[in-house]
Formats: structure tokens, C-alpha cells, sequence
């Protein structure tokens, strides 16, 4: 039991949920003390000392019932007396089978092997090391023993390593070994001789050996892709996480929209994580006196309670300004799903999007769902040439006491604004007014000042210009820009 | 099934294994003491005594996290040690403090004796010799105010030590805690180590404001207490309310529950579920009709913006509850 419990927690541990030594511990003996025959005790046991937050929890429990699949009752108690050979492994002892194939897989099987039941092969026994690998093999294929021929597949494949498959497309490849390691080999030479040889009676038992061979390869296939579900996918989810994550934002199709959205989510969460430390700071360097004697007042005035001065941290206030027109089209939306997603993890932020007149998006972006919210602001906003300077004053007329001495202005643009008045006298306002004036920037820098584009002019104004190109480069900027509050 | 090594040399008495003795002896125990349990939180509790865990319980706030420990803590007679974190909490406030001014005191009392003590010694190296005894005196455990956490480990016979909402508290009470955590035992400079002879029942609670530190978190066993179903939230109100009629029961449950489905910012919990029917009760109500739920929303829906986005769906949902078809979407 514990080789399963073992793997459980690799399983576990690949599919993201971390499950540190002291855990594992822990779960050997919380299986020692509740035991293994309740399935429903066990797991919830073991999701209290394996899983530590709900999205743990749900792994937990999805991967747990896909690896520990029950057998049915009626073979498994006929098993119950049989001497497995394997009983050394201390598997048989549960009624659950760790790694099983899936039973539809199996049903399939034992229809055909019924057939092949029938003509019991006829293998030469007597010396020939061949006869008695043909001879398992065959005994696999009629499937008349499930638990047996369930061991020996869990064998096979722990032996050719099949827990290290990553990609759905490692399949063929671990397949083929399985059915190495159970002797394929030894059949495939007996086929070979039987096909050369013309008599009907060679030919029927070739059709046997190809049967045979086939039906355990659906039971080996089976097999690994359990393996993959359990073992695999979620390497290949986050292996895709992080591809879409390192793309350019241009270059992304609206089919990735889901993925970005559980992309963006994920950052959001990690950026809330970091930066919600509680906001005061005692800075033990310094004594304040005042307080110390205030408090010593009931000592006589012997000051047995220092107190230490601190630092009064603020919270974050965010307020974004996110250029929505045609120039960077492509990266609205993306930008827009950030937004809507920082919303529920930063408490504090004002949302603006502009195109030629400035238009607060907050209250879209609290009420609607990320898409329908990005299609009503690219609707309100979008239209109409880019205007830097005319959205700027508009900011400046309207809306300027949002900005406070803690606000961090986050701008989202390429910077063109078709030749028109770039205001930079705003610019230098909203820099003074606010703790910061941030630029993410979709352009790369050698495009700076190139055309229409006012980068270069507002770049000296500007505390921090950053180049977003990716969702990577995206979750860095904001990172930046929460450590100013730390 | 073979029974974990226990570590370290405490062993329990037999009046403290019958009621930890399975996980339905605990939802038993739990039950004589009017705690409607499910199997998840008897098996945290049957856990935590066994593994010698503590026990982190998360979920929303009213769910009867804080009431588990009460109740577990009653049916098994142990004392109930209870500490509220709050923002600040430090060791003077959790584990123990020195009563200056009873030191103080002493010693102004004490003054004319000390002087008549160490009268004879003629120079500061001998005074300093005779003081030297007397140190350990006022620094003894008459001078120390145990606070929750170092009552606990004293308790001969165990006890329940509840710290509740530790999300509440910063990052520095969290290192204290894994500390303590970490053997049962407390150290005191002046006095020594204080071992727990029999280590408490710990139970951790956390409304998930904050992101736990990853060591506690590690360290305890996870419960997620959630919002009931409609079965065992009747069974609850029942214990708490036990004269609400049979169906204005089920219309008053079903009608929460489909409260719990509706996008409002914060939903009801038990306990305002419990109010409520007490409430219903005061006026005499014997089933659910509009106007009765209208005048009494306030009770079950503490936010009025709540109470007005649910203003055009009310009539529908209570009749929905009133005729028992389940939740109305």
C-alpha cells in the first residue's frame, strides 16, 4: 500500500498540488490509522492532511478517483484466495486497485478473448524459453484472469517507467515497450514462422498470435493513457500555460481567450499574494519616546513597555488609463481581461479607456463578464483616431482628484496620437500629483518616435516605461509596480 | 490495522479515548452536545486527536467553525481555552506576561526588609552577591499571568485550545505559533521549558482574508466547512429551534437555500438562518407568505444593497419555497 500511496503523491505533486515530505508522512500514517477499507474515509483523510486550499482539495479528490479505481466485487473476492505471485508488493490487500485500465477498455477485451477462449492455444511446451513467453502472452490476451492480467500490465508499465509520460504523444512509444517488456518479441518470431509456413493450420494459429498481440496492445493503451491522465496532463497543461504566457499578445487568437483568461487569473492571484501583507510596519530601530512614557505611567514610570515607532504603509490605488483604438487592437483585449481581473484582486482601482474622448469603464468593468465587457468598451470607447492630448485633458477636467499622492497611473498605449497635441503639460501634472506614472508600452523600443508616435517626448516625464510585449512581460510591470507600495 | 507510533512519551487516559474512540463516536459526541456534524469535520477531529494535529478550519463566516470547538470541547468535558487574533496580538497577549506591577509592588513592600538583608555588606560586589538570590524570587510563577496558549499546555487532562480567526493576525504571530506548535511547549527565559503533559486539541479558524503563511498551513490539517444542504441545515435549526413547525421548516430552508444561489455579495450562513427562525417564531408564523418574508429580509440579508437587487425576485422565490418546488433560478 505504501508503493501506491507513494505514487498517489507524485501524481499529486506533478499535477501541481505540492505535497511537501512531512505531508507524505503524514499520509502514511493517517492511511495506518484509518485504514483502507472505508474508500470514502480515506479520502476525505487524506484530502485534510495532502490537500491545503480548495483548488488543492478539488485535485485532490478529481486525481484520487481516477487513480484508485475499484474492481468489481464478484472477481475480486474469487482473487481474494489465489496465491498471487505479486502479493509480495502488498497490493492485493485493498479493495482498490491502484492504476487499473479503464473498465470500458477492458469489456471490449474480454468480448473477443471470449472468442479466442475457445481454442485454447496450442503452444509446444517443453524447453523452449519462447513457448513460455507466447505462452503468458496468450494467457493475457484471453483476459480470463482480469486481476492477474491488471498486475501484470501495472508491472510491465512501472517497469518501462510509464509514470514519466508528459505528452499524450509519448504514447505509442511507452506502448511499445510495455509490450517488449511482456514478451511481444517471443510472439512476434512464433508469427513469423507460422505466417511462412502455407499449411491452414500454421495459418490459423498466425491469426491467433495476431489476435492475441492485438488484444493486449488495447489493454497496454489503456493502460498508459491512464497513466497520462494521472501522471501526464497536467504537464502538458502547464506546459502550455507557459507558452501562451511568453507569446506575443499581438499574435494570440481569441481560441486562446480560456486559457488566457485562467493565464491571467493565475497572475492576478500571485500578484494579490505578494502584495497583501498587512500594511503597517513596525520599524524596530527606533524608540518613540512619547508613547513609551505614556504607557509606563502605570509603572511608576519605569518604562517596561517599549514601543517602537512605525511606518504607516498605504494601500495600493491604481488608476489605469488603456488606450482601446485601432493602432493596438490586438492587445485591448487582453489588456481589458487584466484589467477586469485586477479588479477583484486590487481593491482600488479607477479604470479608464480612451480612444479620441475618455470614457470610465469601472463600472462596465465590475458589472459584465470579461467578454461581454471588453466588446461594450471597445464599442463606448474604440471608436474615432487616437487622441493623447484630448483624452488627457479630458482626465485633467473630469477626473483628476482620483489622483492622490498614492495613486500609481498606469498607462497602456503605444503612444500615437496622429500628429496631435501630445499635452505634456498634463503629463508632467499627473507625474507630480501621483506617487507614479508608469507606461506599458506594446511597442518595441526602436519604434519609439518613429511616425505619429509621442514615446520619446512623454519617455522623460515618465517614472517607469516598460515594453509589454507578453503576459510575462505584463505580470513583471504590475509586480514593479505593487513593490513601490511594499 | 496497525496503530501509528505515537511520538514522544504522553498517553492518553481512558475517559479520553471513548469519545475519540471511532469518527462516529465524534460525530456522537458532537451530537449530544447539539453540534449536527458531518463526516468531514468528525474525521478532522478524530484526526487531530490521533496525528496529533491541529486543525486549520476555513470557510465563510457563520458556518460554525467557531461553535465545533465549543461543542467538542463540551462533550468531552475538556476546558476551552479561547484566543482571538487580532492585527498586532504578540506573545504578552498569547502565551505570557509578567505582571510588572504586582513586581512592583512587592518590592516597595519588601523595601525595608531588603535593606535590612543586605545592611551588613559593606561593599556593592557583596550587596550584588545577597540581591542575586532574590532575582529568581520575583521573576517565579506567582509573578506570571498565563495567557491562552500557556494555560493550555498546563491543563492536566487535556484540553481544547481554540485560536480563532488567525487570519486576522500578521505574519510575526504566525512564526510564535508554529513554534509552540511545533512540540507543545513553551519556553520561558526565567523559568524554564513548560512541556504540555498532554498536548491540546488545537483548532485554528480562518474566514480566508488573508493568505495563510505556507508553514502553518502545512503543518495543520485542512477542514473546509462550507454552507449546508437543505437536510442538515433543518436538522441544525431543529436542534437550536426546536419549536418551529415541521413544514414551515422545510419552506423557511428551502428558501435559503435558494437565497445561497442568488448573486448577492454576501450570502446567509447558518446562524442567520437560526435568527430568522426564531424571529418567524416570535410572530407566531406558521408558513411562509411574501409580506412575512418581505418585513423580515433584514434578518437573513445584513447588506441593503443585497436587499435591494433581490427586490423584484423575492415574490417569486417565496413562492417557489412556499410550494416546495425547490429553487426558483
Amino acid at each position: 500500500m505504501e508503493r501506491a500511496l507513494t505514487r498517489f503523491i507524485r501524481a499529486l505533486r506533478s499535477a501541481g498540488a505540492d505535497v511537501s515530505s512531512t505531508e507524505a508522512i503524514d499520509a502514511a500514517r493517517t492511511v495506518a490509522l484509518v485504514g483502507y477499507a472505508d474508500r470514502e474515509v480515506m479520502k476525505t483523510s487524506l484530502s485534510m492532511v495532502l490537500a491545503k486550499s480548495e483548488e488543492e482539495k478539488v485535485l485532490h479528490d478529481h486525481l484520487f478517483d481516477v487513480f484508485f479505481k475499484t474492481v468489481d466485487a464478484a472477481p475480486r473476492r474469487e482473487q481474494q484466495d489465489d496465491p498471487n505471485a505479486d502479493s509480495a508488493e502488498g497490493e492485493d490487500n485493498s479493495n482498490l486497485m491502484p492504476g487499473q485500465g479503464e473498465s470500458p477498455g477492458q469489456g471490449s477485451d474480454d468480448s473477443e478473448s471470449q472468442a479466442l477462449s475457445d481454442n485454447t492455444p496450442t503452444d509446444e511446451t517443453g524447453g523452449d524459453p519462447d513457448a513460455d513467453q507466447i505462452g503468458r502472452f496468450l494467457a493475457l490476451a484471453s483476459n480470463k484472469n482480469p486481476a492477474q492480467v491488471a498486475m501484470a500490465l501495472q508491472k510491465a508499465a512501472t517497469a518501462v517507467g510509464a509514470d514519466e509520460i508528459r505528452f499524450a504523444s509519448q504514447t505509442g512509444y511507452f506502448v511499445r515497450r510495455m509490450l517488449e517488456q511482456l514478451g511481444v518479441e517471443a510472439l512476434e518470431r512464433r508469427l513469423l514462422e507460422k505466417l511462412d509456413d502455407p499449411s491452414p493450420a500454421s495459418q490459423a494459429q498466425a491469426q491467433e498470435l495476431i489476435d492475441a498481440r492485438m488484444a493486449v496492445q488495447q489493454q497496454a493503451r489503456a493502460h498508459i493513457k491512464q497513466r497520462y491522465e494521472v501522471f501526464g496532463r497536467s504537464a502538458t497543461e502547464n506546459f502550455m500555460n507557459e507558452t501562451i504566457a511568453n507569446r506575443s499578445i499581438d499574435q494570440l487568437e481569441y481560441r486562446d481567450l480560456e486559457r488566457m483568461k485562467f493565464i491571467v487569473a493565475r497572475m492576478a492571484k500571485r500578484l494579490a499574494v505578494r502584495h497583501s501583507r498587512k500594511r503597517r510596519i513596525r520599524n524596530r530601530g527606533r524608540l518613540d519616546i512619547g508613547r513609551t512614557l505614556r504607557a509606563s505611567a502605570a509603572n511608576d514610570w519605569v518604562p517596561v513597555d517599549l514601543i517602537w515607532r512605525y511606518k504607516r504603509k498605504d494601500r495600493p490605488k491604481i488608476v489605469a488609463i488603456c488606450d482601446v483604438s485601432g493602432s493596438v487592437a490586438s492587445y485591448v483585449r487582453f489588456l481589458l481581461l487584466f484589467l477586469h481581473t485586477l479588479r477583484d484582486e486590487v481593491s482600488d482601482v479607477d479604470t479608464f479607456a480612451f480612444s479620441n474622448k475618455l470614457h470610465d469603464v469601472g463600472d462596465i468593468l465590475a458589472r459584465l463578464s470579461p467578454e461581454a465587457a471588453m466588446d461594450r468598451i471597445v464599442d463606448v470607447a474604440g471608436s474615432g483616431s487616437t487622441d493623447y492630448g484630448q483624452a488627457l485633458a479630458e482626465l485633467q477636467e473630469s477626473y483628476f482628484d482620483t489622483i492622490d499622492r498614492r495613486t500609481t497611473v498606469i498607462m497602456l498605449g503605444d503612444g500615437r496620437s496622429n500628429h496631435s497635441d501630445p499635452r505634456l503639460d498634463i503629463v508632467q501634472e499627473i507625474a507630480d500629483r501621483a506617487k507614479r506614472l508608469v507606461w506599458l508600452c506594446p511597442e518595441p523600443p526602436m519604434r519609439w518616435g518613429t511616425g505619429d508616435s509621442c514615446m520619446l517626448r512623454y519617455e522623460p516625464l515618465i517614472t517607469k516605461l516598460y515594453h509589454c510585449a507578453t503576459a510575462a512581460d505584463l505580470e513583471r510591470a504590475v509586480d514593479d509596480v505593487m513593490l513601490a507600495y511594499d | 490495522m496497525t496503530s501509528s507510533p505515537r511520538l514522544g512519551a504522553s498517553s492518553y487516559s481512558p475517559a479520553d479515548q471513548s469519545g475519540f474512540a471511532s469518527i462516529d463516536a465524534v460525530t456522537a459526541a458532537l451530537g449530544s452536545a447539539g453540534y449536527i456534524s458531518t463526516p468531514s469535520i468528525s474525521t478532522a477531529l478524530y484526526l487531530a486527536h490521533h496525528l496529533r494535529k491541529p486543525v486549520l478550519v476555513e470557510g465563510p463566516a457563520g458556518v460554525g467553525k467557531t461553535d465545533m470547538a465549543v461543542c467538542i470541547s463540551k462533550a468531552l468535558s475538556y476546558p476551552l481555552l479561547r484566543l482571538q487574533c487580532y492585527e498586532g496580538l504578540d506573545e504578552s497577549k498569547a502565551l505570557y506576561e509578567w505582571q510588572y506591577g504586582k513586581q512592583l509592588l512587592y518590592t516597595q513592600v519588601l523595601k525595608d526588609k531588603i535593606n535590612h538583608l543586605i545592611g551588613d555588606a559593606d561593599s556593592i560586589e557583596a550587596s550584588l552577591a545577597k540581591l542575586s538570590g532574590f532575582r529568581d524570587l520575583f521573576f517565579s510563577r506567582e509573578f506570571l499571568a498565563p495567557r491562552p496558549v500557556l494555560k493550555a499546555m498546563e491543563q492536566e487532562g487535556g484540553s481544547v485550545l481554540l485560536i480563532d480567526e488567525i487570519d486576522k493576525s500578521d505574519e510575526a504571530f504566525e512564526a510564535l505559533l508554529l513554534e509552540v506548535l511545533a512540540d507543545y511547549q513553551v519556553t520561558i527565559p526565567e523559568i524554564g521549558t513548560i512541556q504540555a503533559q498532554i498536548p491540546p486539541l488545537v483548532i485554528l479558524t480562518s474566514n480566508n482574508t488573508r493568505e495563510l503563511g505556507d508553514a502553518l498551513k502545512r503543518r495543520c490539517l485542512h477542514l473546509h466547512v462550507g454552507f449546508p444542504d437543505a437536510d442538515r441545515e433543518q436538522q441544525i435549526v431543529r436542534a437550536r429551534v426546536p419549536d418551529i413547525g415541521g413544514s414551515l421548516l422545510k419552506q423557511m430552508v428551502d428558501f435559503v437555500q435558494s437565497l445561497r444561489e442568488q448573486d448577492i455579495r454576501k450570502l446567509p450562513s447558518i446562524s442567520e438562518t437560526v435568527d430568522w427562525a426564531r424571529t418567524l417564531l416570535l410572530m407566531h408564523a406558521e408558513a411562509l407568505d411574501p409580506n412575512l418574508v418581505r418585513s423580515t429580509l433584514s434578518v437573513l440579508l445584513k447588506r441593503q444593497t443585497d436587499v435591494i437587487s433581490l427586490d423584484g425576485k423575492l415574490d417569486s422565490l417565496t413562492h417557489a419555497a412556499m410550494t416546495g418546488s425547490g429553487s426558483a433560478a
